[in-house]
């Protein structure tokens, strides 16, 4: 095992190449770009033996992996914002197509106006494309779910791309340290790809081929039953790698002092980890509040957030907005409980086109929400003044 | 053949029985053996595969898959390869 002291995209190229992928097809966009360059760079070195496609979108750079995986190759891309909104139609094929590729996105707003900081509208609005999404707090993290990511992709049970999504600058270009595994461990803990399918020579089959409303309809549930088999597949992967590691995440969810707790606060991504020192804070000062961080938006874990309402009264911070209505974790979060709870939802946006959020914020929502005084929905940080 | 135990929109190989041409076609290619030399240039450019080519390279066409699209008969160098409208008597 090695430290590695760097940005989060970098210790994501790593990770990539430590999976030994067959094939990397990208494009680069801001911030995703030293994810490839790192990649090119090791592909320079001949640290990673597999295939480098240059491509000229990132249409294109999904259609290269999805060919890629359907001739049986463990395959790996990463993208951000608008590059992932002009892969969305191969999004769909790929997980229909049941095809394990794992891609990192970098959590960029959606423009205009021009803005390349962090916001999740990217991956959200990327929500009902089959894709499993998990969202990282910390560069570590990047580096253990892209490894683990290919193991549930690939598993033969649920055989579906994901999607590993995290903050723009505040992890990809932010440096922090992360151990790294042996080589030997992460290959004893991701053996090679043995594809469910394929296109191949040896014994022919087309894909894609039209089909009639009902077979459709059949292709649309396994879809769905892969999502819940893969809700019991994260927590088996995760503890496996923590015999390895040492590191665990919990599984759909990351509970920090949820003991006794009678408000939970729910977020995803960076925010879930500045909630931590929030969280300290607010025990500090006598109050019962934990944090459940939420990792994995798809598929959605229905059955945890009701085991929490039944403890205590959730707050929920949403770094996306679905226009027209709320935050989007939000809304489901109320839809997971309609009918099973009456717990009280207080939803929070915040933090929109990469506006900072500090733990001193995450506070202040924490409080009002638990005083009673703030409105579900409300728009925290928005300075009319600008 | 390998059967793959995932549910996708994955197609075998199998006798084209959607592709069978139907009641639908309005010309059909009339062949006379005579002429024909077994260049098989009709074989090559028939987009239907609907060309058969017998053991002694001579050709036959499978008219239950033939579209009557009209290609062999402009390929056929030696105009062995005529077409006429579906009932008319040969």
């Amino acid at each position: 095992m090695t430290i590695m002291i760097d940005t989060g995209n970098y210790i994501a190229a790593k990770a990539a190449v430590m999976a030994k992928p067959d094939v990397v097809a990208a494009y680069p966009i801001t911030p995703q770009t030293t994810v490839v360059e790192g990649i090119a760079k090791y592909y320079s070195t001949g640290e990673y033996a597999g295939e480098y496609i240059c491509v000229e979108s990132e249409h294109s750079a999904m259609s290269a992996c999805i060919g890629a995986s359907a001739a049986g190759a463990r395959t790996f891309t990463a993208t951000s914002s608008h590059g992932l909104l002009l892969m969305h139609e191969m999004l769909h094929w790929a997980a229909l197509a049941r095809l394990p590729i794992v891609m990192c996105n970098i959590n960029r707003v959606v423009g205009p106006g021009w803005n390349i900081w962090a916001d999740q509208n990217d991956s959200i609005s990327q929500r009902d494309t089959g894709w499993i999404q998990f969202y990282c707090s910390i560069n570590q993290e990047i580096f253990d779910t892209v490894i683990q990511a290919f193991k549930l992709a690939e598993h033969k049970q649920i055989l579906l791309p994901v999607m590993i999504n995290y903050d723009a600058f505040v992890l990809s270009h932010t440096t922090m340290p992360a151990d790294i595994p042996d080589q030997k461990d992460i290959d004893h803990f991701l053996p090679r790809y043995e594809p469910q399918w394929k296109l191949d020579v040896h014994n022919p089959t087309t894909f894609g081929n039209i089909i009639l409303p009902q077979a459709y309809f059949k292709v649309r549930k396994a879809m769905q039953d892969a999502h819940e088999h893969a809700k019991k597949m994260i927590p088996k992967i995760n503890a496996e790698w923590e015999t390895i590691t040492g590191r665990s995440y919990g599984g759909l969810f990351e509970e920090y002092r949820c003991e006794h707790a009678e408000h939970i606060l729910i977020a995803s991504g960076a925010l879930g980890a500045e909630s931590k020192i929030a969280i300290n804070r607010l025990r500090e000062k006598g109050m019962k509040i934990g944090l459940a961080r939420l990792r994995v938006f798809r598929p959605f874990p229905t059955e945890e957030i009701i085991r929490y309402a039944e403890q205590a009264d959730l707050i929920v911070i949403d770094r996306n907005i679905s226009i027209g209505n709320e935050g989007a974790m939000c809304t489901e979060i109320k839809a997971a409980l309609y009918e099973k709870s009456d717990a009280q939802v207080t939803g929070f946006v915040a933090g929109l086109g990469g506006t900072d959020v500090t733990y001193k914020d995450i506070e202040k929502m924490c409080t009002q929400a638990v005083q009673g005084k703030a409105k579900s929905g409300a728009w925290y940080g928005l300075k009319e003044d600008v | 053949m390998k059967k793959y135990q995932v549910i996708s929109t994955i197609s075998y190989p199998k006798i084209g029985a959607n592709g069978k041409t139907g009641t639908w076609r309005i010309f059909k290619p009339i062949l006379d053996k005579a002429k024909c030399v077994k260049c098989l240039r009709c074989w090559i450019f028939c987009p239907e595969s609907a060309i058969l080519r017998n053991n002694d390279e001579s050709i036959d066409i499978d008219y239950d898959y033939c579209k009557g699209c009209g290609v062999c008969a402009k390929e056929c160098a030696l105009k062995a390869i005529t077409m006429r409208r579906e009932g008319d008597q040969e």
